[in-house]
Formats: structure tokens, sequence, C-alpha cells
């Protein structure tokens, strides 16, 4: 009987197959993707155009979502908002994990004092809360979307380096790494060859969940001010002009912040599922 | 244990120390020239100057530190740019706000969280661990300032129960207080409930797979006398230590929450002091934020080491 050799890739995208809410999880971000990508394409209106006889309409056909404060349709002020989330979202992870996982597996596979520095300053970032230090960060930077995604990178680069770390001490005590020691690789090849390409799979964990957890800090800084500024469309930004219209324009509100909850929460299943599907203890 | 918690309370002194550098580069990295604000409008130049040097602004940024680091050990963190009182007194009256609404926050979610993550592990893949775990997504994934507004929306707006803003202290009249804090206290715990479920959930479906469980289960026992004196006794020790953990993340919340509710607490008077430009402030509320943290983890690790007991004994 013959039997076939499944790449270990094949094998957790079977598991994360099968995971429902993985799935759906994926599918919701994908649309969001393309929402984001084709959002001139799919908005029926200029999300900037104001127009004095439409302030505050409820949402009818014409404004599936209805108008805002000024006039400007909010269906449409969703679909750009979009674009400013996701790439806020992906563009501060990736800040996060270009600074952080070279420097965690440089902690990881030195150790000793490198190690213990690093250790050090992971600790001391992590001492001032996310948003504290990001909201903190926005306003030396000066308050823009541009300002608001590198803000929010530095401040999750600590969560980075210790993933890395830990996996970095996990694979650097295997065999192969000793053998590619022992072949006279230097450690610079060899972390970069051997070691990285096997501590991906939290760091894919990671970054999934990061974004999701980029996605509501780049809302909590539009939310303040601190982000998107007026009258580009963000989701936090328009949360922030619609607590002034609660009373008479709750649509306001609800649909920027179902659009975070509903981005928030596919990022997070998808983050579960290949959390179960990559981790070798669920194995 | 003691030369355990001997050791991890040295262990913070130094992430203390690095803290305090962090706190006071930042500061030196804000922009605009303390001496020039702190001058008002004339920005008289020999006024200017006279500032720079009672600020010791013209000494090297080491003799800085080390004046400034005196300072915040005897209580002293400056003054606002703002209203020029000094930031102690500032820190102490809008804090104990931040704890009132922490600790509601956090009762609420040990009540919520705890029990939920129990009846989502005993009753694995049934309806209730679905429901459980929707939950606690939900509770993830809801931005905490939207949670606010929809509460205020319809609890206050259309059902009248509650104010939708302000704060009266407990103080002055504990009833009103109740009724100003709640909302605000469980939009603000609603996250760490849905992480305290999470990690309840998981440690009690590791703690009912065990022999003595097992044991207890053939012993006769009732089923809830198995779970709840067997197995949650064992499956709360990492809980209590991941619930301590997450104390910090309080500090994070109260920012947004107390913005949307309007209380006048910690989280508010940093937002104040940002748009405000009043930097001392903010580097005040940081430094105080961070070394709570770190003395919340702190206690959180020494409470990990108290309630273990292979820990306690070693």
């Amino acid at each position: 009987m013959s039997e076939r050799v499944q790449s270990p890739l094949y094998l957790a995208w079977r598991r994360f197959r099968g995971r429902p809410s993985a799935v759906v999880g994926l599918a919701i971000v994908l649309i969001f993707i393309a929402i984001a990508l084709a959002a001139p394409l799919l908005a029926p209106a200029d999300p900037l155009k104001t127009s004095w006889i439409l302030v505050r309409k409820a949402p009818a056909l014409a404004h599936w979502m209805g108008t805002d404060e000024n006039g400007r349709d909010v269906f449409s002020r969703v679909i750009w908002g979009a674009r400013a989330s996701l790439a806020a979202g992906v563009i501060s992870v990736a800040i996060a994990a270009s600074l952080g996982v070279p420097l965690g597996v440089l902690a990881g596979f030195a150790g000793g004092k490198v190690d213990a520095i690093l250790s050090r300053l992971v600790d001391t970032m992590l001492a001032v809360p996310q948003l504290v230090m990001a909201i903190t960060l926005a306003a030396m930077l000066g308050p823009s979307l541009q300002n608001a995604m590198i803000a929010i990178g530095i401040a999750a680069t600590p969560a980075f380096m210790r993933v890395s770390r830990g996996a970095t001490i996990d694979v650097a005590s295997l065999e192969y790494i000793e053998a590619a020691r022992a072949l006279g690789n230097p450690p610079w090849r060899v972390a970069l060859r051997h070691v990285l390409p096997n501590i991906t799979p939290p760091l894919l964990v990671q970054a999934t969940l990061a974004i999701a957890g980029a996605i509501i800090a780049e809302a909590a800084l539009s939310f303040l001010g601190l982000g998107q500024q007026p009258p580009a469309p963000s989701w936090g930004s328009m949360l922030n002009a619609a607590q002034r219209f609660l009373e008479q324009a709750p649509w306001l509100a609800i649909f920027p912040g179902a659009a975070i909850f509903l981005c928030v929460s596919a990022f997070n299943l998808v983050g579960d599922g290949l959390r179960d599907a990559l981790d070798p203890r669920g194995r | 244990m003691f030369a355990t918690i001997a050791r991890r309370a040295a262990q913070a002194l130094p992430t203390l120390l690095l803290v305090s550098v962090l706190v006071f580069l930042l500061q030196q990295a804000m922009p605009g020239d303390p001496a020039s604000i702190l001058a008002g409008e004339d920005q008289n130049p020999i006024l200017i100057a006279q500032i720079r040097h009672e600020l010791l602004l013209d000494r090297s940024l080491p003799v800085q530190y080390f004046h400034w680091l005196g300072g915040v050990l005897h209580g002293d963190f400056g003054i606002s740019w703002r209203n020029r009182s000094p930031i102690a007194g500032l820190i102490l009256t809008k804090l104990p706000v931040t704890l009132q609404l922490g600790s509601m926050a956090f009762i609420i979610a040990v009540l919520v969280g705890i029990p939920s993550g129990i009846v989502a592990a005993v009753g694995r893949n049934t309806w209730w661990d679905h429901l459980a775990n929707a939950i606690g997504l939900a509770g993830l994934s809801t931005p905490n300032f939207w949670l606010g507004i929809m509460l205020i929306l319809l609890v206050s707006v259309h059902l009248g129960w509650l104010p939708p803003s302000g704060y009266v202290s407990l103080a002055e009249d504990w009833r009103q207080s109740l009724a100003t804090t709640i909302m605000p206290a469980f939009v603000l715990g609603n996250a760490i409930a849905a992480v305290l479920m999470r990690h309840t959930r998981s440690a009690m479906l590791t703690a009912l797979d065990q022999d003595y469980v097992r044991t207890a289960r053939a012993k006769g026992l009732s089923e809830w006398r198995v779970v709840l004196r067997h197995a949650l006794r064992n499956a709360l020790i990492p809980v209590v230590t991941l619930g301590a953990l997450e104390l910090g993340t309080l500090f994070a919340g109260a920012v947004l929450t107390e913005q949307v509710f309007t209380i006048p607490g910690f989280g508010k008077l940093v937002v104040d002091a940002v748009f405000n430009r009043d930097y001392p402030v903010v580097q005040g509320v940081v430094l105080v934020t961070a070394t709570l943290t770190i003395l919340l983890n702190l206690a959180a690790d020494l409470l990990y080491v108290a309630i273990n007991p292979r820990l306690r004994n070693g």
C-alpha cells in the first residue's frame, strides 16, 4: 500500500478548512479586501461630496445607510473607510513585524547579554499599555493616518519581539540547526535560512491577530482625532462625529461600528483558525 | 517562597528604571520648547532664559534626567503647562475615578467571564459552548468606544434608565455614583470578560481530562462537585494569573471609555493633555500607568507563586 507524502503546509490548510468558523472569517476578510480595493467602483456616491438638502437623512433606497451631518452618503464613506482601516491594519503590522522579528530572532539566537538587554527593552515597552503608547506617539508625530500607522506599529513591536524570541529559542535547540552551525555556516545565515522559515507559523498567527488589534487601534486613534483627519472617511472618525447626533441620527453610529466589528471578528476567526491549524501541540 | 518573591521584585526594578528613561526621552522628543511655552504670549527672551535655567534645560540630558527622577521619587512630577498646577495633584484627583471604574469593570468581567468559561467547558461542543465562544469572540472584536455609544443609544436615549454621561463620586452619593459608572464599567469589563472566558474554558478542558477528575467521578461524587471542587480549583491557578495581567489593559480601555462617557478620570486626563499639548501631564500619566502595570504584573506573578502549591513549596 503506497502512502502519499503531504507537505506540512497542505496539512495545515486541510486543518484550517476543517474549521467552518475560520473559513467564514477568511471569506469575510477577502470580501473586505475586495471592497477596499474596488472602493471607487463600489461606492454609489463621492464620499466627500456634501449636500445641505441631504443632511442627516435616514436610511432609504437612495442612501442605504442614510446620510451624515454634511449630507454625505454614509454607505460610500463606510466603503472608503475600509481602505483606511485595512491599510492601517496591514501597514502597522508590517512595521511592527519588520522591527520586532529581527530583534526577537537576534535575542533568541544570540542569548546571553544581548537577550537580557533586548528582553528588558520588551518588558519596558510592554509596561506602557499599547493604546496609551500609540496615543503618546501619535501626539508626538502629529495627527494623521500615516502617523497613526507608525505609532500603532511601534507600539505593537514588543509583541512581535516576544513571539519571535520564544519561537527562535524553541527552534535553535533542534538538531538541524546544530548541524547547520557545525557545517560552518555563519550565524546570520543560520538565522536567515534555517531559523526564520521555521518560526513563520507562530508569526503568521500573531500577525493575523495583530491586524485585528491594529484595526481597532486605528479606529480608536481616529475616534480621538489623532488618526485619519476629516473630511477623509475612516470608521473611527465617523464614530467621533456620530456621537454628537445620537438622538437625531443613530445610523451614523451603527454602520461604521458594525463594519469595524465585522472586520475585526473576521481577522480574529482567521487568527484562531490558523493557530489551531499551525500549532504543533494541537496536532 | 520568599526568595522567589525577592527575586521577582528585584527583576521589576530595572524595568521600572528603564520605563523612567523611556518616559523622559519621550518628553524630550515632544515638539515645542517648554521654556517658550511657559513664558506665555510675551516671549520675553530674558524670561525664557530664566525659565530654561530654573528648569535645568540649559544643562546636559543626564543632569536633567536625574533631576527629574529625583523630583518624581519625591512625588514632584512638575507643573502642568496649561493651568500651572502640580501634576501630582492632578493625578491624585483623577486616579481614584479610574480605579473605581476599573475595579467595577474587573468585578463584572470575573462574574461574567469565569462562569461562562466553566459552562462552555462542561458542555463542550454543545449549544452552550458555541454560544459562549460566539459571545467571547464578540467581546474581543467589539471596540469598547462603539459598545459605549450603542449602550448610550439604547439604555440612556431610548430607555432612559441611566444617565448617558458624567460622574458622581462614591463619597458624594453612592447610588448616583453607581448609576453613572455601571454602564462604562460594563463596557470596560467586556473585553476582559471575553479573555477570562477563553482562559477559563481552556484551563477547565485541560483539568477535566486529568486523572484526579476521573477518580473523583469514579468515587461517585456529583458532577457539580467534581467540576467546582476538583477541576475548577486547579483550573483557576493560571486563570487568576492571566486575569491579573489583564488589569493593566484596563488603563488603556479607560482612555476611550472615559472619553465616550465624559468621566473625568485618568484616561480623559491624558487625552485632554495630548490635545492641549500639555506634555508634562502626558509624561506623568504614562509614567504612573507604566509603574502601576509593572506592579500589577509583579503582583500577578507573586499570586501565581502563592496559589500554586508546587511553586509555593519549592
